[in-house]
Order: structure tokens, then C-alpha cells, then sequence
């Protein structure tokens, strides 16, 4: 009825989601050009992978000439979050929602699209997460296509501001729920904490950064999850959108 | 040509495969509380490891990323949204650089 209007509102918020993404991208074009990607392709790879640390991982696998299956257990690992982000979206779905939609909402998971999605309360609206994967994977993809064309073509003074849009972004999903909900900010707070000492301890801080965000995710998670579990509802359904459930914050998850 | 093709369609199968199998498999709500609450904290968790101290590695000098950093907190504690937040952060770190 107002999928017009929902897709417009995705379409707006995909905008900052796509500017940070385009500045990421670039610098990625920059590494598959090193990996013999052409324009074409990295614009393919982008569209289709939509995942910077991924990415990353995919291009230098090509340079080294990895076998596909390094590079499936590569993806694996380095994407394995987003196991997570799905589980927790199928808590939102309204089961009346035709099932055709979870594959292409699927299809467009990534840390920031996921941020957002959570951040509106209610079930999904699939039309909200095809306005900004629209508008944020073809900045993506651009972004690396013109990597790969034009190395460096924008100052870095520029790329240096465009790749803070993204962590500004995650800033607006986690500070204002931290607020309201102290759990919430504690955890964000030690995530926070241990996140930078993890960057620094010997041995720990060789592991690539999306494998220390899994294990960073799952253990801090747990640990919140087991010493403040969320309140018990009676009904875990669709009637969640009513914003009176026992969870902390009725317009997140 | 033939590898980079069958490289990036192999990352993209695992990849599509961890982002649609839960939601494709996993139709009914989830009724274990520990699960329901990790699940709860997952992503503010996940976007704060991946916020900090990412920010201040991304930029060129560390100090203009603590800076919008801690302007990126206040503007989101009085309730700006997702795009002004994220401007003012450009905005910060672009400015700060032309005197760092």
C-alpha cells in the first residue's frame, strides 16, 4: 500500500550507506586492479559479493592464484557474520510475506544494510531493504570499477573523509538504543574496549579483522546474553511491531 | 579471464548461500531465550567491534578520526539520524586534516 513511500525512505537511507561505500570501493578497485580484474569484472565481483572484507579476501586469493576452494573457505570464514545478521533477520519476517522476498532481502545483507533494517521498528518491509540495496551495491560496484580505472584519481584527503561515513553511520544505529538501554551501552562500550585491545595483544592481532569481529561478536554477545537475557514474551510473533514487548528497546530486533 | 570469473561466482555461492539459508530455513520464531537475547545483542555488538578503532585507523591522521569519533557520539546521543551523522563525520575529518 505504502511501498512507494517505504522504498523512497530505503532510497534515502541507502544514500550515506553508498557514499561510504564508494570511497571503501574505490580503495578496493585499487586492489583488484593489483589482482588483473577488469572494470567489468569488478564491477560484477562487487555487485555480486557485496562485502568489503570479502572482497578483499577474494582479490588477493586471485593474486596468489588461490584454488576456488581456498577461496570458498576464505569467504566462508571472513563472511560468516552474516549467518548471524540472516538468523536474526528471520526473526523479523512476517510470516505472511511471500517467501520469494527472503531471498532477495538475503541477497542483500551487509553490515550496514542490516544495521538499518534492525533499526526500523516492526516486521521487514522487503521493499525498504531494495530502495537502499539499489542505491548502495551500484555505489559499491561503481566505486570499484572506477578503482580499477582511475587508481588514484580522487586526494587521498577525500578518500580519507568519505571512509569515515560508514562508522558515523554505525555510530547513529548503536548510540541512540545505548541510551535508552544500559545493557546496551555497556555492551557496546566493552565491544568498544575489547575491539582495540585485540588490535594490540601479540598473536591475536595477526588474525584478519573480520575473523576477531566473529569471535569478538560471539563471545561478548554470549556473554551479555547469559548474564541479561532479554525479558520472556509470551507471543514472539508479528505482534512485536506493537513496540510492548518485554525487549528493552520495542524498535530494535 | 575464465579463473577471475569462476573465483568471484565461487564467493559469491558461499557468500549468497550464509546470507539466505537462515532466512530461508529458519520460518518459525525462535523460542530459546538465550538465543533470542544473543541474537538481540548481536548487531550492536558486531557494528561496535567494527566501529572502533576502525574510525581512527581509516582516516590519514588518527587524531581527525578520534575527533569525529566523539562528535559521530554526541550528535547520535541527541538523536540525529543516519545521514546527517554521517556527513558531519566526512565533514569533521575533512576539515581537521587541513590542519593535522
Amino acid at each position: 500500500m505504502k511501498n512507494g513511500k517505504v522504498f523512497l525512505e530505503g532510497l534515502r537511507d541507502g544514500v550515506p550507506i553508498g557514499l561510504g561505500y564508494f570511497a571503501v570501493a574505490f580503495s578496493l578497485g585499487i586492489v583488484a586492479r593489483n589482482a588483473g580484474l577488469t572494470p567489468i569484472q569488478g564491477f560484477i565481483a562487487s555487485f555480486f559479493n557485496l562485502a568489503s572484507a570479502g572482497e578483499y579476501a577474494l582479490f588477493t586469493s586471485m593474486q596468489a592464484a588461490a584454488s576456488f576452494l581456498e577461496i570458498a573457505i576464505i569467504t566462508l570464514v571472513v563472511n560468516a557474520r552474516y549467518l548471524l545478521m540472516s538468523c536474526a533477520l528471520a526473526q523479523r519476517f512476517d510470516p505472511a510475506t511471500p517467501m520469494i522476498h527472503r531471498f532477495f532481502v538475503g541477497f542483500g545483507i551487509t553490515d550496514e544494510i542490516f544495521g538499518i533494517t534492525i533499526a526500523r521498528p516492526g516486521t521487514i518491509q522487503p521493499v525498504y531493504n531494495y530502495g537502499a540495496i539499489l542505491i548502495a551495491a551500484t555505489l559499491w560496484s561503481l566505486g570499484t570499477s572506477m578503482g580499477i580505472i582511475a587508481g588514484n584519481f580522487l586526494p587521498a584527503r577525500v578518500v580519507s573523509a568519505l571512509s569515515v561515513a560508514l562508522y558515523g553511520m554505525f555510530l547513529a544505529i548503536i548510540i541512540p538504543p545505548a541510551r535508552k538501554n544500559l545493557v546496551i551501552a555497556i555492551a557496546v562500550a566493552v565491544s568498544f574496549l575489547c575491539s582495540w585491545v585485540c588490535g594490540i595483544i601479540p598473536y591475536v592481532k595477526e588474525l584478519s579483522s573480520g575473523t576477531r569481529t566473529i569471535i569478538l561478536t560471539v563471545v561478548i554477545a554470549s556473554i551479555v546474553a547469559i548474564i541479561k537475557p532479554i525479558e520472556d514474551t509470551e507471543t514472539d510473533g508479528p505482534s512485536t511491531s506493537s513496540g510492548t514487548t518485554g525487549t528493552p528497546d520495542g524498535g530494535t530486533l | 579471464m575464465i579463473y577471475n570469473y569462476l573465483a568471484i561466482f565461487t564467493a559469491f555461492g558461499v557468500s549468497y548461500l550464509i546470507r539466505v539459508l537462515p532466512l530461508t530455513l529458519i520460518r518459525k520464531p525462535i523460542k530459546n531465550r538465550f538465543i533470542r537475547s544473543f541474537l538481540y545483542y548481536v548487531p550492536y555488538v558486531t557494528l561496535a567491534v567494527m566501529t572502533f578503532p576502525a574510525i581512527v585507523q581509516a582516516t590519514q591522521s588518527p587524531i581527525a578520526g578520534i575527533i569525529a569519533l566523539v562528535i559521530g557520539i554526541i550528535l547520535s546521543f541527541f538523536g540525529a539520524g543516519l545521514f546527517p551523522v554521517a556527513c558531519v563525520c566526512c565533514a569533521v575529518v575533512f576539515i581537521a586534516e587541513l590542519f593535522l
